[in-house]
């Protein structure tokens, strides 16, 4: 197995609202590997683009910080660099790509401008316009000359999705971090863009940490998967062993509530009840209200979850595992 | 892009002749009449009046003044003056330079005052920098301009005397060219100032506003994820994109700059289209106040012109084919 190049430890984000600080990432550990490709899964709002934006010390919202925890970036702990020291590791050595290629590239900036800018940012030794050009062909884009003069109202969704990669992959950064960067896209399109990254993970070797709600890029992509629920990861494991033998209630209603062909004609699936409000988590298992197989010790404790090659944060592995625990609802 | 410049230049015809037609209507419902004013105040001859009234054609009625005056117009002559026995194009030529210098000069500090301090108060949000650069907003916005002019004379032209108060040079000067700009340079400072603080209140209020709506844009999380130094994502992409709004405004405000001008003009006797048109009101001279106006209509006219193809410049999504 390769190195770890990306250990995250007991990592605490809060948000600021008016009531205080709220937690929106709680205790959450994990790691990626050279070259691997990590899937961060759960439903929105249950704080894995925070995770993200953890990783980067950069917030959409301003009122955001890293509480607690460690975020070991091969030698150093990302959590503890200074301002200046983060910003020349954003861009260059973890890059981030975004949901909506259209509002994230700058509408009065021609996209061979963009891709360079990392270069510039970060002293690119090199000719940053040959190199810009090089990007762009490896993006598959059409006509590099042309393409580094145009301006993104001029170009398609996925070729704006392909610029922004671009730009992301300019300093051939070790980790890239995909916060849902195939939502915003059609689905032609989103094959592609998907095929796109694993390449660039083949030819680069740029570990990618994939954030989705989308379990079919999961089962796509990703070597190994981090469910998060409500601020937590309750579950982790390789693909393989995740879509075979799902170990955490979530886990298995997520994946029963995916739309197949062959039940396609059957009735939809959806996990009753809804996620928890991050003011009022209950305080035992945060999915204790929506299990159907909680018990007592569910309601009061809060699961241990283990760290090795794979875990799960749940007191009835054994249970969940044994019957089908979600047949009853839909019967219900 | 020449298509449409014409096209726009051809779409002003009309306004401007709607804007003469109107100030020359209004003009003589105005209470005054400029024979008094030519003749003296003291009990001329009624033969002598009714003279002077046939001479400059005021005893005609308006609609034929009109028409007669649009004739002129057309022919590129915009009438006489009766005050100063000068022909008013004459009369305007010499005073649009002085006016324009002061105008462009006070503009210019507007804008580079004005939009740095609206960059320090948004980046400093809440914070002291921000509360002063709101407050001193507010205050330059509210203190009258001619007030101000006054006030900058008794300090630094009285008490100080370090700057002159009145003109745009000496008057026994003789210089010429840029000799002639360089002595005007220090008769300038004071009027410049007085006119340019609301303007500076009102680009940093609008350069403010502009800018935090654009720090929220997700490319502006994009640019910092890049790794950009903060100078950069502010520069190359907050007030890149709040230019647009910024440009705006200024421009719809170089109206409002001549306006102010006018008093100013006259606080520091400064020998601009101003104080003509502030002097030509005061003698009811009818053709020297149309030709002033038709001047203002027109460099608004221009203004807004130069607004559109400034946004086409900076916004590459705007572009002018037709």
């Amino acid at each position: 197995m390769n190195e770890i190049i990306l250990e995250v430890r007991q990592l605490v984000t809060e948000i600021h609202q008016r009531r205080g600080w709220l937690r929106v990432v709680d205790d959450v550990s994990f790691n990626v590997r050279r070259g691997e490709i990590v899937g961060l899964v759960g439903e929105s709002g249950c704080g894995k683009s925070m995770t993200a934006f953890s990783l980067m010390q950069l917030f959409p919202t301003p009122a955001a910080r890293v509480t607690s925890g460690q975020i070991q970036f091969e030698d150093r702990d990302l959590a503890k660099l200074t301002a200046d020291e983060m910003r020349r590791v954003r861009g260059a050595q973890i890059a981030m790509i975004f949901q909506d290629p259209a509002t994230f590239l700058d509408p009065l900036m021609t996209l061979g401008n963009q891709i360079a800018e990392p270069l510039r940012a970060h002293n690119f030794a090199g000719n940053a316009t040959a190199r810009t050009r090089e990007l762009v062909a490896q993006m598959g884009l059409p006509d590099p000359e042309l393409m580094v003069r145009r301006y993104p109202h001029q170009v398609s969704g996925g070729q704006k999705q392909r610029a922004l990669i671009a730009s992301a992959m300019a300093c051939a950064p070790k980790l890239l971090i995909a916060d849902e960067p195939t939502t915003a896209l059609d689905v032609t399109v989103q094959a592609q863009i998907l095929d796109l990254m694993r390449d660039l993970r083949d030819q680069t070797g740029a570990a990618i940490l994939l954030i989705t709600h989308d379990l079919g890029v999961i089962a796509e992509m990703c070597d190994r998967v981090y469910v998060m629920y409500a601020g937590k990861i309750v579950e982790h494991n390789t693909t393989r062993e995740l879509f075979r033998a799902p170990r955490h209630p979530y886990t298995q209603g997520l994946l029963r509530s995916t739309v197949s062909l062959e039940s396609a004609s059957a009735e939809l699936f959806a996990i009753p009840g809804t996620v928890p409000n991050l003011n009022e988590l209950p305080t035992g298992c945060r999915f204790a209200p929506r299990c159907p197989i909680a018990n007592a010790q569910c309601k009061q404790e809060p699961p241990f979850v283990a760290n090795d090659a794979s875990a799960v944060a749940c007191w009835n592995v054994e249970r969940a595992a044994a019957s089908d625990i979600w047949k009853l609802e839909i019967g219900s | 892009m020449w298509f449409y410049i014409l096209k726009r230049v051809a779409q002003a015809l009309p306004l401007l002749l709607a804007v003469v037609v109107v100030n020359f209507v209004l003009i003589q419902l105005a209470p005054g009449d400029p024979v008094t004013l030519l003749v003296g105040d003291f009990p001329a001859p009624e033969e002598y009046v009714k003279q002077v009234r046939a001479e400059y054609g005021l005893d005609r009625p308006v609609a034929e003044r009109l028409v007669l005056y649009l004739g002129q117009l057309a022919r590129g002559n915009l009438g006489y003056s009766f005050a100063n026995r000068m022909s008013v194009a004459e009369l305007i030529g010499k005073r649009i330079g002085p006016t324009l210098q002061l105008m462009f000069t006070a503009l210019v500090i507007a804008i580079v005052i004005g939009v740095t301090l609206g960059v320090v108060a948004a980046r400093g949000r809440g914070k002291l920098a921000d509360w002063i650069a709101q407050i001193g907003a507010l205050v330059g916005y509210s203190v009258p301009d001619f007030w101000l002019g006054q006030v900058l004379i008794i300090l630094f032209a009285v008490t100080l005397a370090l700057l002159p108060s009145q003109g745009m040079r000496s008057a026994r000067s003789v210089a010429t060219g840029l000799d002639a700009f360089l002595e005007t340079l220090p008769y300038l400072i004071l009027p410049a100032t007085a006119l340019s603080v609301r303007f500076i209140a009102l680009f940093s209020r609008i350069t403010r506003s502009a800018m935090l709506e654009v720090l929220n844009a997700d490319f502006v999380l994009a640019a910092r994820a890049k790794g950009l130094s903060e100078g950069r994502v502010l520069l190359a992409h907050v007030l890149r994109n709040a230019s647009l709004p910024i440009v705006t405004v200024i421009g719809y405000n170089l109206g409002l700059l001549i306006a102010g001008s006018a008093l100013i003009e006259t606080v520091f006797s400064w020998p601009g289209v101003g104080r003509l048109m502030f002097d030509s009101i005061t003698k009811r001279d009818y053709p020297v106040m149309t030709g002033i106006l038709l001047f203002v209509s027109l460099t608004v006219v221009i203004a807004n012109l130069l607004t559109d193809l400034a946004y086409a410049a900076l916004d590459p999504r705007v572009r002018y084919t037709r």
